[in-house]
């Protein structure tokens, strides 16, 4: 029996009763698409119980960590340094949604034609859904695209002036550089302010290593998905990527690391999730927030593989290193921002890096097509779809455009649509 | 052997019946609200020892026969490069759904482009349009012959392009008139999604609207190149999804 959640969550000025129901939907949505999986491995266990308790227990721990004088830092965008919450000993929570709730009242505020992603942030907030929206000292917004610019602005007078924005250049050169590192420095600073803690040097160091071995452990993740059969399913891996953004960092590294031990055993063993041969799909595209599992289920329905998500929920999150060889905190900082400058989100121009990210993921996980998802109205990534067409036409892999959003009004034409790509790559015909 | 191939589609259901290659038996039905009590009237007639569904509501048919499903892609360019061996380019409009699709020599798929979620640019929009103007779906192609109108229908939406046509005719335009601008909105909606793709002769025109001659002439003209349309332009999936259940 589950515990009884609902005075915290009524201290939290939720609706207890929408919040019910959205809920019921999660559960029966993830008992469809998650525990109907067949040969999972043993260690998504851990993943199942974090989703089942994702309003509960560790809505509890957030609580907890706020009466030792914690600081909960609500962000939406892989840019915000995850090492420097830590360096002041906050939570670090990715509040980006995926599910369509709160639609119309999010319209009272903002365009329809906006992104199911921006929609949804706010529909959460004002339904009253989002214990973690709640829980927040700090909302960090970023630049990385005009609706979520605007937005934050809206944002901010829904949650009584939480919201604080960080600038992310649009150009990749040395004045984008710089400017970055100067907001970066900026936000050390408003951390120290609102946590009333010094960044140290020793704080510093431990913060990025407790993020650097989350990100080898999610690195290591994506390196298994390259074996056929894939030890684990694309579901799977984007649900553990859904959930490294709002889970405890430490015990989440723990956990997928005992997970990756038990896919290196499947590999030596050849088993995998799928049969051997199977096909293999590359998603390159927008970020697929938590419950967002439409276009991975698709694919898996249909008895392909999605073998890896060149993404910000996925490859871009984990994929750059940070240089921890600082001697100072100042030193740190700048790093820190570096690394960050390396992350190829298409808010960038021109952005030919995330091209060659695309090529070499096609490469390395073995993909035998493409599929590049846009979110409805996320123009950098619909734009984009052109130039990512040119690469992986240039390799001979086969290349499907989709851009929807977290309803369901298309998953018939979409169906047919995949279908038809696994049909056509099955045939491995050329011109 | 006696073999089949059904194509479930949003408005009719077509089922092709082949003995050797050759189609013994064609049906068409509407979709009506129980697509699975017609699929059952329809295999009774004549039931296949070997079947094959496509279409949209392919899937509700395997879940109770255990019968295999293709898409109306690729059983759309089977069919198709059995009736013209040169097909290298189809444009389909169906009910709800308009699709290109590119083949190679081969009569392989090798690209395909399809129209978003709404009804636009589909054979409902035209239905509902010729409805609307008191045609019956059949004669709407027919009397598309003022050429000469200067009016234009601005609306992609079946609603609103509905809204525009019942404004018009209120405004004392001529139902011909009215009914060219609506052929022409809806070639210009198909002509954006061909331009997407490398387009090669033989062009073939299948699914329920290639019946409509003025369709045919007009993406004739726009695209200064030859159409082909089968007598039976219905069966095209149906017949492909068939000829698959035969070779497997």
């Amino acid at each position: 029996m589950p515990k009884d959640y609902k005075t915290m969550w009524s201290g939290l000025d939720m609706n207890l009763t929408a919040h019910e129901g959205l809920l019921g939907v999660l559960t029966d949505a993830y008992k469809n698409i998650y525990l109907s999986q067949r040969n999972r491995p043993e260690g998504m266990k851990y993943f199942d119980f974090v989703i089942s308790e994702v309003h509960g227990l560790r809505i509890e721990e957030i609580l907890e960590a706020k009466k030792e004088k914690r600081k909960v830092i609500g962000t939406f965008c892989v840019y915000v340094p995850e090492e420097l919450i830590l360096a002041v000993d906050g939570v670090d929570i990715g509040l980006c949604a995926g599910a369509e709730v709160g639609t119309d009242e999010a319209e009272k505020y903002i365009p329809r034609n906006t992104c199911a992603l921006i929609k949804a942030f706010m529909g959460f907030k004002l339904a009253g859904l989002c214990p973690y929206i709640q829980t927040t000292d700090l909302i960090v917004g970023e630049t990385t695209c005009d609706g979520k610019k605007k937005a934050y602005e809206i944002f901010n007078e829904l949650t009584g002036g939480k919201v604080y924005v960080m600038e992310v250049p649009n150009k990749k050169d040395a004045d984008g550089l710089l400017l970055w590192r100067n907001e970066v420095k900026r936000f050390a600073k408003k951390l120290e302010e609102l946590s009333n803690k010094k960044i140290n040097l020793e704080k510093l160091k431990e913060a990025s290593q407790i993020v650097k071995e989350k990100r080898r452990a999610l690195q290591r993740l994506s390196l298994l998905r390259a074996f056929d059969p894939s030890p684990v399913s694309g579901l799977d891996a984007l649900l553990i990527n859904q959930v490294s953004f709002y889970d405890d960092p430490v015990r989440f590294t723990e956990k997928l690391t005992e997970l990756c031990d038990e896919l290196d055993e499947r590999v030596k063993k050849g088993t995998g999730v799928t049969e051997k041969g199977s096909k293999r799909i590359l998603i390159s595209g927008s970020p697929m927030a938590i419950p967002n599992w439409k276009l991975h289920a698709i694919i898996e329905g249909c008895k392909a593989s999605v073998v890896g998500e060149e993404s910000c929920v996925g490859e871009r999150n984990f994929m750059a290193s940070l240089d921890d060889g600082f001697s100072s905190v100042e030193e740190g900082i700048q790093k820190i921002a570096d690394r960050y400058m390396n992350i190829h989100c298409a808010c960038f121009t021109p952005n030919e890096e995330r091209m060659k990210d695309i090529g070499d993921m096609t490469r390395r996980l073995k993909a035998g097509g493409v599929i590049h998802y846009a979110i409805q109205f996320c123009t950098p990534y619909m734009m984009e779809a052109y130039k990512a067409k040119k690469v992986v036409d240039i390799m001979k892999v086969p290349f499907l455009r989709i851009e929807t959003d977290y309803s369901m009004e298309d998953m018939g034409q979409l169906k047919t649509r995949i279908e038809a790509f696994l049909e056509m790559m099955g045939d491995g015909v050329h011109e | 052997m006696k073999i089949g191939g059904i194509d479930i589609g949003s408005r009719y259901i077509k089922y092709v019946l082949l003995r050797g290659t050759k189609v013994i038996e064609f049906q068409r039905k509407e979709t009506g609200h129980n697509p699975l009590s017609v699929c059952e009237e329809l295999l009774a007639f004549a039931r296949p020892e070997k079947l094959v569904a496509t279409g949209y509501g392919r899937d509700l048919i395997e879940i109770y026969e255990n019968v295999k499903t293709i898409t109306e892609i690729k059983a759309v360019a089977k069919g198709a490069k059995a009736i013209f061996p040169n097909v290298r380019t189809i444009i389909d409009i169906g009910g709800q759904d308009t699709k290109v699709v590119s083949l190679n020599k081969d009569g392989d798929v090798i690209n395909f482009e399809m129209n978003d979620r709404c009804a636009a640019g589909t054979g409902r929009f035209l239905e509902i349009m010729a409805k609307t103007l008191g045609y019956d779906l059949e004669s709407f192609g027919y009397n598309c012959v003022d050429k000469n109108g200067s009016i234009k229908i601005n609306s992609l939406c079946t609603v609103f392009a509905e809204s525009e046509v019942v404004s018009l005719i209120s405004k004392g335009e001529k139902r011909e008139t009215i009914t060219y601008a609506l052929h022409e909105s809806i070639v210009s909606r198909v002509i954006s999604l061909i331009k997407r793709l490398e387009i090669r002769d033989d062009i073939i025109f299948t699914g329920g609207c290639a019946k409509n001659s003025c369709l045919k002439v007009m993406l004739e003209e726009r695209l200064k190149r030859k159409i082909y349309v089968h007598k039976n332009p219905y069966m095209h999936a149906a017949y492909g999804a068939a000829l698959y259940a035969m070779e497997n």
